[in-house]
This record gives C-alpha cells, structure tokens and sequence, in this order.
C-alpha cells in the first residue's frame, strides 16, 4: 500500500513495506537532514535490486519515482542510496513516467500496462477521466492513482496537450493546495489569500471558479456567516441570496425539516406562507418543502415569516450538509431496531451549516429493510440490534454508488466521532466539487486507507479533525436569521435599487392547480 | 417604407437624441465588487441594467444588459464578478456564460453582446447615460 500527502504543511509519504518488516533479509538506507526536517528511508531487496518499500518525511519530491521503482519492479541503480540523497551530492535524476517500458503494468486489479494506456490515449481519450472510463485502470483498489495519473499527464504533454493542476488563472494550485494554504497561514479574506497566494501575472479579481472554491474553504475552516461584507462577491447568486435561483430568475425556498419530521402547525405554515406569496410546492427527495417561484424582493418577507414560526434555513443552496433524511424507526415501525428519526435529527442538527467541496446527504435506516435509502448516501446509518451500522461514500445521482460498510455496531457517540473525522478529512482532501463517491474512488489505497485513518488514526490527527468540526458546530448560526436582522445585508435583496416595481418579465401560468413559469 | 416603419425610426431617433445624464442610484446602494440592478427609464422600452463596481479597478463602475440572453432572465447583475485573461467579466448565474464588462461580448460566442452604458460617479450619487 502506498500513500502521499500533505499534513498541516508537511509531506509525508510512504511506500508498500515502509517499515521493512514484512521481507526478511530486506537493507535499509536513510537519510536525515535535522536542519531542514527532511528524512528519508528506502527498503531494497537483499541483493540491491529492487525497492521493497519507502518512508518520506517533509519532502515528497522523491516518491513519484520511488512509486514507479517499487510498483513496476525496475531494477534499481547501482547505488541504490542515491535515490534519497540530496540533489546536490550528485542523486540519479528522476525515472520519469517516460522512462517506464511499454510491458509495465500501471493498474495490476485491472492488468493495464502502460501501452494500453498509451492506445487508448491514440484512440481518442483526451484525459484521465477517459483513460479510466476506456481501460478501468484505478477504478479497483485505487492504489495506482497518482502513478496513473503521472502516465496520463506525461503521455498527454508528448502528444501536445497541456496538463495543467491549477484551480484557475488565479492561482497555481489546486483546492487541496489552498486549504492548506488558509489553515496554515489562518487568512481569513479572499483578497489577502489573492495577494499573497494569487498568480502575478493575472489580475486581483478572481473568477467564478476560484471565488467559491476560496468562499467553501474558508466557510469549512471559521464558518464566519457567507453574507459579511467580504464574503458576498465570492459566492454563487445561490449562496448570495440564500435560495436557489430557477430558470426564470426566481428562487427556491427550502426550509430545513431535520430528519424530515414536521409538526402539524409547522406544516400550516408552509402552507400559508406559499398560498401567501404565490409558491409552487412540492416535496423533496430529501423529504422536505420546496417552495418555488419566490421573487427576489420577497425572500426577506418570506423568511421572517418562516423563522417566525421556528424555520430556519435549509441550505439546499449551498455546497454543504443537506438533509438526513430517515424512515420512522423503532418508535412506530414494528421491525425498527432503534430511534432512527432520533438519531437523524441530532445528526441533522450537528452537521447542518458545514459547508464542503460539494453536497453531503445522509441517511439513517430503523432496520435492516432500510426503508430511508441510506446506501445511497455520503453517509450511510442502518440500524442493528446492538447500535448502528456506518455506511459511506454512497451516491444517487448521474453515476449511482453503493456506500460501503465502514464501522458496525457503533454507540451513539462513537458514530458522531468517527463523522466527524471522516467528514473533515473529506472537507481537508477533496478536489472542488467533488463528491465522497468520487474523492473515494481517487482516493489512494481505498476503503482501507480511509479506515486506518478515520478508525485508526493513523495519521495522528484524529483529535484535530475533531476540534476542527467542533469548530463549525460552535460558530453554526442560521444564516437567514442573520440576514434579516441587518439592514444592510437586506439592501441587497431589492430587484432594482431605483425602483420598487417587480419584473414584469417574471410571468407565471397555472397548471394543476398550482404556478409555474409560463 | 410603412407609416409605422417611418415612425419607428424617427421614435428611435429621437431617443438617441434625448440620451442624457441622469442619476440612478448612490454609492450606498452599491455592492462592493458585485452587482446591482436597476430600471432605465429613458430607454424605449425602458431597460434593466445590471451595475457592477470595482473600487480600484479599471474604470470601477460598469453598466450592461440586466437581461442574460441565454436563459432569457433578468439576471445579470446577480452573476459572480472576475476577470478572465486580465478583462473584468461576469459570469451569468444561470448557464455561467461569460460577458465582459468594458464592452459586453460574451466570451463563449462571439456572436452575442450585451449593451453597455456609459457610467460615472458625482460625488456619492450613479449617473449613467441612456
């Protein structure tokens, strides 16, 4: 198994047999230099030949090649040292994805050497994404990710075609770079990151792309409320207005309805409040109310009246926590093993306002017959006799995935502690917009590796992950609750600044008894 | 030529004849590198206009097409503002289409062009020509 990342700052990688315990008669050679904290440590075979595992510590440059010596078996140089050893002392130079034969053998689950890789590229495939989708290679255990990746991206490049990591013009680096970036160096603003981090050459302005990418970084890292003052330019017109805005330029309005349990009265209210504005309704998959057709100027109007009533925001808007949704459990069901609505509540309510590389649903089933669909899910709960059964990285959607099982029988605090890891690990490594089923699947060393982190904390950062969720949790704040109460931010919710009339060109129709767009 | 051709033209004539300076807004009603919308009324017919402002940057005031010829919305001044290969543009909300805001050409089809007027400050108070 292999890995590389980057821990608060610092590189750490490690390769197969890291430790050199699993192959007898196996050499070591390490490097260490105290000054700069690097250390290095190689395990080649008892003849020299071949690199057995590796361990990098504050310095990953070498592990590219490493990763090829050791996944492709190339016999190693003569002075096998020099492969760790600093540049300056005369090092090998690096053995490129270039240097690779054409027999290697890149993704073993799935047998694809490196010419099946290079045919499918003459074929047509102009990415990864379609190198994966023709030959399967990286979809098994994952572990050839970044080594498949280095093929692709080298093999692209000889062909003509520029590969470029970088988020946007804006910055030369990518989601993950800049998470980093923000929680190291603790910047708070858009404009300080741009500044300090930003591409010379290009202009102070941001884009569409890297704007909300900064925006859900720095919401994950102090969830100070998206609509302050220097927040607002950064966000999707969705987070900026708090709704999610349709085809003809009016808003959805969706209020949170934790675990989707909702008391009669609360439900009148939904109900006068759309005959009230002229809403058209219709109940989610996440088992909420969607009011449709809301008019710009009417969000703050309808929003009291909802917040009034004990609403608060749903963020069906934002890339963030969306709905737990639960069959009803124990308390009614006759096969219910426990409090499944209980629990999705409380989840509900832990999570709702943390905002992430992309949605996140959950689901949390009373029984084994899993009547609310959490396999599905980011995160997956079903119920057993002796706890809960944690499921993740499930997805509906353009590409379905079954969630696979990930802790069982876990009592309630145990499950809060492990999502909380897990979520934020995910928040911390996920590319932009990219949902757990996909951030899984690119996720070097798989299930496994996500297990030893999460469960077994095996990078020692366990507690922080949990600090830093507790974090969001403390500073959650009902960001329409916030809005309505400032004059200020409400200026924004005028369709005209010069004029109160609404937009004539908003014109609705009647179908079923209810509106909609003409 | 019809009467209402003749008519036509000599109503478009003379609005561009009457195009004159007046004021929209203040500075107060403004969002700091974003947008705000408001009715011109000495247009005929009179036309919404998406109002962005930079404070720093190029001319900081921009005045362009409220409606987004795309989705058919009037939407634009809701759209995220950035620059693109150093021109200040916005992207629409709907289908994130690009217009730039020195001359409204649409990045991703050369044939589309939102309108642009001309906009200043007078001390706190948004003048536009139109």
């Amino acid at each position: 198994m292999s890995t590389k990342l980057k821990l608060l700052g610092v590189d750490v990688g490690s390769i197969g047999d890291a430790h050199g315990n699993q192959n007898p008669g196996a050499r070591m050679f390490r490097y260490l230099d105290p000054l700069t904290q690097v250390y290095r440590k190689i395990v080649v075979s008892s003849d020299g030949k071949k690199l057995l595992g590796a361990m990098l510590v504050g310095d990953n440059s070498a592990y590219d090649t490493l990763l090829q010596y050791y996944s492709n078996g190339i016999e190693l140089p003569d002075e096998p040292a020099s492969l760790i050893l600093p540049q300056s002392s005369g090092a090998a130079p690096a053995l490129g994805p270039g240097a690779l034969p054409e027999t290697a053998t890149i993704c073993s689950c799935h047998n694809v050497s490196k010419g099946d890789i290079c045919a499918t590229i003459d074929g047509g495939a102009v990415d990864l994404t379609g190198v994966k989708g023709e030959t399967k290679a990286s979809t098994g255990c994952g572990g050839c990710t970044a080594l498949l990746k280095s093929v692709v991206d080298h093999e692209l490049e000889a062909r003509g075609v520029e590969v470029d990591k970088s988020i946007c013009e804006h910055f030369a680096h990518t989601r993950q770079g800049l998470y980093d970036i923000v929680r190291v160096e603790g910047i708070k603003t858009f404009s300080e990151l741009i500044d300090k981090h930003g591409n010379p050459e290009t202009h102070r302005l941001g884009c569409d792309i890297c704007k909300p990418a900064v925006a859900s970084i720095l919401a994950s890292c102090f969830n100070e409320p998206i609509t302050d003052a220097s927040h607002v330019p950064l966000q999707d017109t969705n987070d900026t207005f708090m709704a999610n805005m349709q085809k003809n330029g009016t808003y959805s309005v969706v209020p949170r309805v934790a675990g989707g349990e909702i008391t009669p009265d609360k439900l009148i209210v939904l109900g006068e409040v759309a005959k009230k504005y002229g809403l058209y309704s219709k109940v989610t998959g996440g088992q909420r109310i969607d009011l449709f057709g809301a008019r710009l100027e009417d969000l703050p109007d309808i929003w009291s009246e909802l917040i009034d009533a004990g609403f608060e925001t749903g963020h069906a808007y934002g890339k963030s926590l969306r709905t737990v949704k639960s069959c009803v459990g124990s308390t009614w069901c006759r096969y219910g093993v426990q409090d499944s609505v209980g629990m999705a509540i409380q989840l509900e309510n832990r999570y709702k306002g943390l905002r992430s590389p992309h949605k996140i649903k959950f689901g949390v089933s009373g029984c084994t017959r899993e009547c609310a669909e959490a396999q599905s899910k980011d995160i997956g709960i079903i119920a057993t006799e002796n706890g809960w059964n944690l499921y993740v990285c499930g997805n509906g959607g353009m590409r379905p995935r079954h969630a696979e099982l990930f802790a069982t029988d876990l009592d309630d605090e145990q499950l809060y502690r492990t999502i909380d890891r897990f979520l934020m690990f995910y928040v911390r490594t996920a590319d932009r917009l990219q949902r757990t089923s996909v951030w899984r699947e690119n996720l070097e060393g798989g299930l496994d590796y996500l297990k030893e982190v999460v469960l077994d904390d095996s990078l020692g950062i366990g507690d922080e992950l949990e600090r830093q969720m507790q974090t969001v949790i403390d500073n959650y704040q009902c960001e329409w609750a916030d809005a309505i109460s400032d004059p200020e931010k409400l200026k924004r919710f005028r369709s005209f600044v010069n004029d109160e009339r609404p937009d004539p060109s908003i014109i609705m129709t009647s179908e079923r008894g209810q509106l909609r767009p003409a | 030529m019809t009467a209402t051709a003749m008519k036509k033209e000599m109503d478009t004539v003379s609005v561009e004849n009457s195009k004159t300076w007046q004021k929209v807004c203040t500075k107060a009603d403004l969002v700091e590198f974003s947008g705000v919308a408001a009715w011109l009324d000495s247009c005929e017919p009179p036309a919404q206009v998406a109002i962005f402002y930079l404070p720093g940057h190029g001319n900081e005031l921009y005045a362009l097409d409220h409606h987004d010829p795309f989705s058919n919305a009037n939407v634009i001044a809701r759209g995220i503002v950035g620059d693109l290969k150093g021109a200040p543009v916005v992207a629409s909300p709907i289908y994130k289409q690009h217009f730039r805001l020195e001359d409204g050409q649409c990045l991703e089809d050369e044939d589309i062009k939102l309108r642009t007027w001309k906009i200043e400050f007078k001390g706190d108070e948004v003048w536009i020509e139109g």
